[in-house]
C-alpha cells in the first residue's frame, strides 16, 4: 500500500516550549487512521504543521510523493490535502452554498455555473442540501461541522484531515456524523485522518491509531492494542479524564 | 560626505541618547501592541498631546516639562483606560479589531492632530528649561543636555516599567493576559480590567514621552506621524513586548538615524526608520498566525 | 443586471449630471464636482482592499500623490494628453502597491496597515527632496484655457474624472460578483479557512493591493492640471488620507454602493462647508464622523438602511454583517 502522507522527524517549538518532538508517522492510501492524545499533547499543532498553517522547524512532510515543506496551505490543499477545523470556521458573511462554492473554485473550474452545481452536489453528499440558501449564523453546530466537511470535499481531496470532528456534539449528532465519515471513506475512496480525544467514537472508526503525548508519538497500532498500551493509559488516566477514557479503555 | 572621527563619535553619542528617548516613546506601544495586541497607531498623537500640555504649563506656570508630565500622567492614564473601554466594547468583543478597530485609532490620531492644529496652529512650539541650552564637552565629544536629560529619565522610565511588569502582581497579570485569559479568570482576575490598566499605563507613558520630545526638539502637530513607522519598527524588532528588547532596538535605530543624518543629511531620517520597519517585518516568522 | 448594461446606465447618469452642471452655468459646479468624483474613485479604490479584503490602507494619499507626481515628471519631459497620464499614474501607483504588498502581505493586516502609514511619510520625504518635480517649492503645471470640443478645460477634467468614477464603480461591481470577489470575501471573513479551502490568499491580496493602488494613482494623475500648482503638502494632504477611509466606512464597506454614497455625501458636504468653515474644522468633523460611525454603525449607511427596512441580508456576495447586539464573538441570528 502506498504511503499517502509521510512525516519524518517533525519538530516544532514555540518560544519557551517544545510542542512537537521527533514525530514520524505514515498514513497509507485508503485507510482510516486515528490520532489520539490528551489535551496539550500537540495534536492540533501537528495538524497545523501538516496543513501548512504553521511552519515546522525540523523534519519533513511528504504528501502523495510531493515534499510539502515551504508550500503554503492553499498549495497543500491543491495537492489534495483537505482539512476541517476544530472550532468550525465558516465564512460568516456568506450562505451555506456560497461557503462551499468558494472551495469549488480551487480545482480549475471553468464557469461559475459548474462551481455552483458542484457545491450543490457537495451539500447533498453531507445532507445539507435543504439549507443551501441559509446564512451560517443560524446553523446548529452539527450542521456547521457538515458544512466544514462539504467545503473540504469540494477541493477534491485525496486525504481528509478531520480535526476533532465530534467535539461539542450531542450524543444524537455523533453517530450520524460517524456514519457520514465512514460512507465518505467507502464511496469516495478518501483516505481519512481523524484527530480526536473522544476515544469511544474514534475506536469504532479507525483501522489504525497513533497515540501522542507531550508532543511525541508514544504508540501506534490497531485500536484494540492501543487501549491496552501502558503509555496511552498513563497519558489519559494521568490527565484525570477518568470518566470517558476509562470507560472507553475498559470497554475495548 | 565629509568623514571625520569627531563627527562619527558625536553621531554615535547623540544616536545613543536619542535612542533611549525612542525607547521611552516605544514603551507604550510595547505594552499596547507587543503585549495586548492592540494596534494603537494613535500613540504618537498622544505623545504630541503630552508635548503641548507640557508646553502650555511651561509657558503659563513656568513648571519644568518633565515634572508637568509626571503630574499629568494620571489624567493620561484615565484617558487610556476610557479609550480601551470603548475599544473593547465596540471592537474587541465583536471581533472587529482588524478593520474598524484600526480605523478607530486612525480616527483618534486624526482628531487629535487636527484639534491641536485648530488650537495651536502649525507653528513649531518649544519649551524653556535650564538644561535645554548647555552642552557638556568631554574632549571632542559633545553631549547636549537637552538630549542627555531626557535620555536619563527615559532609562528611568523603562526601568520602572520593567520592574512593575516583572515584580508586581498587576504587572505579571498584564504579561499573563496576553497569553492566557482563561487562566487569569480562574484566578478571579478580570482580564478586561487588566487590559484596561495596561492600556492606561501605555497612554500615561505618552505623557512623559511628550515632555521628552518637546525638550529635544520643537514640536508641531504633524510631527507625530513621523514616529508611527519608527515606533512600530522598534516594537517589532525589540521582540514585541520585551522592554529590554525595545531598548536595544531603539538604540540601534537611534544610532543608525543619527549616522545617516550626519553623513547624508537629516531629510533621510524617515527613510531609515521605514527601512527598519521593513527589516523588522522581514524577520517576523512567516505564516498567518503571525507570532 | 449585466455589467455592460450597468456601465451604460452609469454613463448616462454621468452624462445627465454633466448636462445639468452645464445648464447651471457656473464653473464652480465643475470644480466642486471634480473633487467629489475624485473621492468616488479614491473611496472605491480603498474599498477594494479595505472593505472587500479587510486590509486597511492608511497611505491612500501616497498613492494619489504618486499619480499626481508622475504626471508632473512626465509633463516636464513631454506634455502628454491626460488619458496617457492616467495610465502612467496608474502604472506607477500599481507597481508601488504591488511592491508594498509583496513585502508586507504575508503578515497580519495590522503590519500592512502600519507599513502603509510609514510609506506615506517616506514617499513625501522623497518627493520633497526631488528637485526635478519642484521639491518642497512645488511645481507649476500650466493648464490650457480651453480644449475642443468641450470648451473650458475644467469641463474636460470633470468628464475625465466622471469616466474614471464610472469605470471604478463598474469594476468594483464586477469584482464583487466574480470569483475574485468571493475570494476577497473569504480573506476578510477567515483567512485561515480560506487558505484551507484552496484560495490563494497571497495572490489575491496582491491583486487587490495593485488594483487599489493603480486606481488611486489614476485619480491623482489629472490633479496637477486641476490645481495648477502642486505642492507636496497638498498632494499628500491629510484630507485624502482620512476621506478615503471615512467615506467607505461611513457609506458601508460591503458593496460598491457604500463608497459611492459616502463620497457623494461627505464630499459634497465638505465642498459646501469649505466656503463657510475652515478646512481644519472640516477635517475634524470628518474624523469625528469616522469614529462615530465605526463605533455606532459599523455597517455604515447601507447597514442602517437595511436595519431600518428590517430586511434579511440578501444575496450580496460576502456581505459581512456585523451583529451589534450579539454576545461576545458568537454570530447571532440574522435579523
Amino acid at each position: 500500500m502506498t504511503e499517502l502522507l509521510k512525516i519524518d522527524n517533525l519538530g516544532k517549538r514555540f518560544v519557551g516550549f517544545v510542542a512537537l518532538e521527533n514525530i514520524s508517522l505514515a498514513v497509507a492510501a485508503g485507510e482510516r487512521v486515528g490520532l489520539i492524545g490528551p489535551n496539550g499533547s500537540g495534536k492540533s499543532t501537528l495538524v497545523n504543521c501538516i496543513c501548512g498553517t504553521l511552519r515546522n522547524d525540523t523534519g519533513s512532510v511528504r504528501f502523495d510523493g510531493h515534499l510539502l515543506d515551504g508550500s503554503t496551505a492553499h498549495q497543500r490543499t491543491r495537492h489534495g490535502l483537505a482539512r476541517t477545523f476544530q472550532l468550525t470556521r465558516p465564512f460568516v458573511g456568506m450562505s451555506v452554498l456560497e461557503n462551499v462554492e468558494v472551495a469549488c473554485f480551487a480545482p480549475r473550474v471553468r464557469h461559475e455555473g459548474h462551481a455552483r452545481a458542484r457545491a450543490h452536489a457537495m451539500l447533498e453528499r453531507v445532507g445539507l442540501a435543504d439549507k443551501a440558501t441559509s446564512l451560517v449564523d443560524v446553523l446548529p453546530y452539527g450542521d456547521l461541522r457538515r458544512l466544514e466537511i462539504a467545503r473540504a470535499l469540494a477541493t477534491r481531496p485525496k486525504l481528509l484531515l478531520l480535526d476533532e470532528p465530534f467535539a461539542g456534539l450531542g450524543t444524537s449528532e455523533i453517530q450520524p456524523l460517524a456514519d457520514l465519515i465512514r460512507e465518505l471513506h467507502r464511496k469516495e475512496g478518501l483516505t481519512i485522518l481523524i484527530i480526536e480525544h473522544k476515544l469511544r467514537e474514534l475506536m469504532q472508526l479507525a483501522h489504525e491509531v497513533i497515540a501522542m503525548d507531550f508532543g511525541e508519538v508514544v504508540a501506534t497500532g490497531v485500536p484494540a492494542e492501543i487501549v491496552r498500551h501502558p503509555r496511552v493509559v498513563e497519558a489519559y488516566i494521568g490527565k484525570a479524564e477518568i470518566g470517558e477514557s476509562g470507560g472507553a479503555l475498559g470497554a475495548a | 560626505m565629509i568623514f571625520s572621527f569627531d563627527l562619527l563619535i558625536n553621531a554615535l553619542v547623540s544616536g545613543i541618547l536619542i535612542g533611549a528617548f525612542y525607547a521611552a516613546v516605544t514603551a507604550g506601544v510595547s505594552l499596547s501592541f507587543g503585549i495586548l495586541d492592540i494596534v494603537n497607531i494613535a500613540h504618537p498623537a498622544f505623545i504630541i498631546l503630552g508635548s503641548y500640555i507640557a508646553y502650555i504649563v511651561s509657558v503659563s506656570l513656568g513648571l519644568d516639562p518633565i515634572v508637568t508630565s509626571i503630574l499629568v500622567a494620571p489624567a493620561f492614564y484615565a484617558l487610556g483606560a476610557g479609550i480601551y473601554q470603548v475599544y473593547y466594547v465596540s471592537f474587541e468583543k465583536r471581533g472587529q479589531e482588524s478593520l474598524r478597530g484600526l480605523a478607530f485609532f486612525f480616527g483618534l490620531l486624526f482628531i487629535t492632530e487636527v484639534t491641536l492644529v485648530l488650537y495651536f496652529g502649525v507653528d513649531y512650539r518649544y519649551v524653556e528649561a535650564p538644561y535645554i541650552g548647555p552642552t557638556w564637552h568631554i574632549g571632542d565629544v559633545d553631549i547636549p543636555m537637552r538630549l542627555f536629560v531626557p535620555c536619563l529619565v527615559s532609562l528611568a522610565l523603562i526601568a520602572t516599567l520593567q520592574l512593575v511588569l516583572t515584580r508586581t502582581f498587576v504587572g505579571r497579570a498584564i504579561m499573563a493576559v496576553a497569553q492566557d485569559q482563561f487562566a487569569l479568570r480562574l484566578m478571579a482576575v478580570d482580564p478586561i480590567r487588566i487590559k484596561r490598566i495596561a492600556f492606561g499605563i501605555s497612554i500615561a507613558t505618552a505623557s512623559l514621552a511628550g515632555a521628552f520630545l518637546i525638550i529635544i526638539q520643537p514640536v508641531e502637530p504633524s510631527v507625530g506621524r513621523q514616529y508611527i513607522g519608527r515606533v512600530f519598527a522598534i516594537c517589532v524588532l525589540g521582540g514585541m513586548g520585551s522592554l529590554p528588547g525595545t531598548l536595544l532596538a531603539a538604540l540601534l535605530v537611534g544610532v543608525f538615524e543619527s549616522l545617516t543624518s550626519t553623513f547624508y543629511g537629516p531629510s533621510w531620517a524617515p527613510a531609515v526608520s521605514f527601512g527598519f520597519l521593513l527589516l523588522a517585518l522581514a524577520v517576523r516568522p512567516a505564516g498567518l498566525l503571525g507570532r | 443586471m449585466r455589467s455592460p448594461l450597468f456601465f451604460l446606465i452609469c454613463l448616462i447618469v454621468g452624462g445627465a449630471v454633466f448636462a445639468a452642471a452645464v445648464a447651471l452655468g457656473n464653473d464652480y459646479y465643475f470644480f466642486a464636482g471634480y473633487v467629489v468624483l475624485q473621492y468616488v474613485v479614491l473611496s472605491t479604490a480603498w474599498n477594494i482592499l479595505g472593505g472587500y479584503c479587510g486590509y486597511v490602507n492608511f497611505g491612500s494619499a501616497a498613492f494619489f500623490a504618486l499619480g499626481a507626481y508622475s504626471t508632473v515628471a512626465l509633463h516636464r519631459l513631454y506634455p502628454l494628453p491626460i488619458p496617457a497620464m492616467l495610465i502612467a499614474g496608474g502604472v506607477v501607483s500599481g507597481v508601488v502597491g504591488f511592491g508594498m504588498g509583496y513585502l508586507t502581505l504575508r503578515l497580519r493586516g495590522a503590519f500592512f496597515a502600519i507599513a502603509t502609514l510609514a510609506l506615506a511619510v517616506v514617499l513625501e520625504t522623497l518627493i520633497v527632496n526631488w528637485e526635478y518635480v519642484g521639491g518642497s517649492r512645488g511645481a507649476y503645471i500650466v493648464r490650457p484655457e480651453t480644449i475642443a470640443p468641450f470648451g473650458d478645460y475644467i469641463k474636460y477634467l470633470f468628464l475625465i474624472m466622471m469616466l474614471l468614477a464610472v469605470a471604478a464603480i463598474t469594476a468594483a461591481r464586477v469584482i464583487e460578483r466574480s470569483r475574485l470577489g468571493y475570494g476577497f470575501a473569504t480573506i476578510r471573513d477567515d483567512e485561515l479557512a480560506a487558505e484551507a479551502s484552496g484560495v490563494p490568499t497571497l495572490r489575491l491580496k496582491l491583486i487587490a493591493t495593485t488594483m487599489s493602488g493603480a486606481l488611486m494613482g489614476m485619480a491623482g494623475a489629472p490633479f496637477p492640471y486641476y490645481i495648477g500648482y502642486l505642492q507636496p503638502s497638498s498632494a499628500f494632504g491629510l484630507d485624502y488620507a482620512v476621506n478615503s477611509i471615512a467615506m467607505p466606512l461611513i457609506g458601508g464597506t460591503t458593496s460598491w454602493v457604500g463608497p459611492l454614497i459616502g463620497a457623494i455625501l461627505l464630499g459634497s458636504l465638505q465642498q459646501l462647508a469649505t466656503v463657510t468653515i475652515s478646512s481644519a474644522v472640516n477635517l475634524l468633523i470628518v474624523g469625528l464622523l469616522l469614529v462615530g460611525f465605526v463605533i455606532v454603525a459599523p455597517n455604515g449607511i447601507i447597514g442602517l438602511v437595511h436595519k431600518y427596512l428590517q430586511r434579511k441580508p440578501d444575496d450580496f456576495v460576502g456581505r459581512r454583517h456585523v451583529d451589534a447586539e450579539a454576545p461576545d464573538r458568537v454570530p447571532g441570528p440574522a435579523p
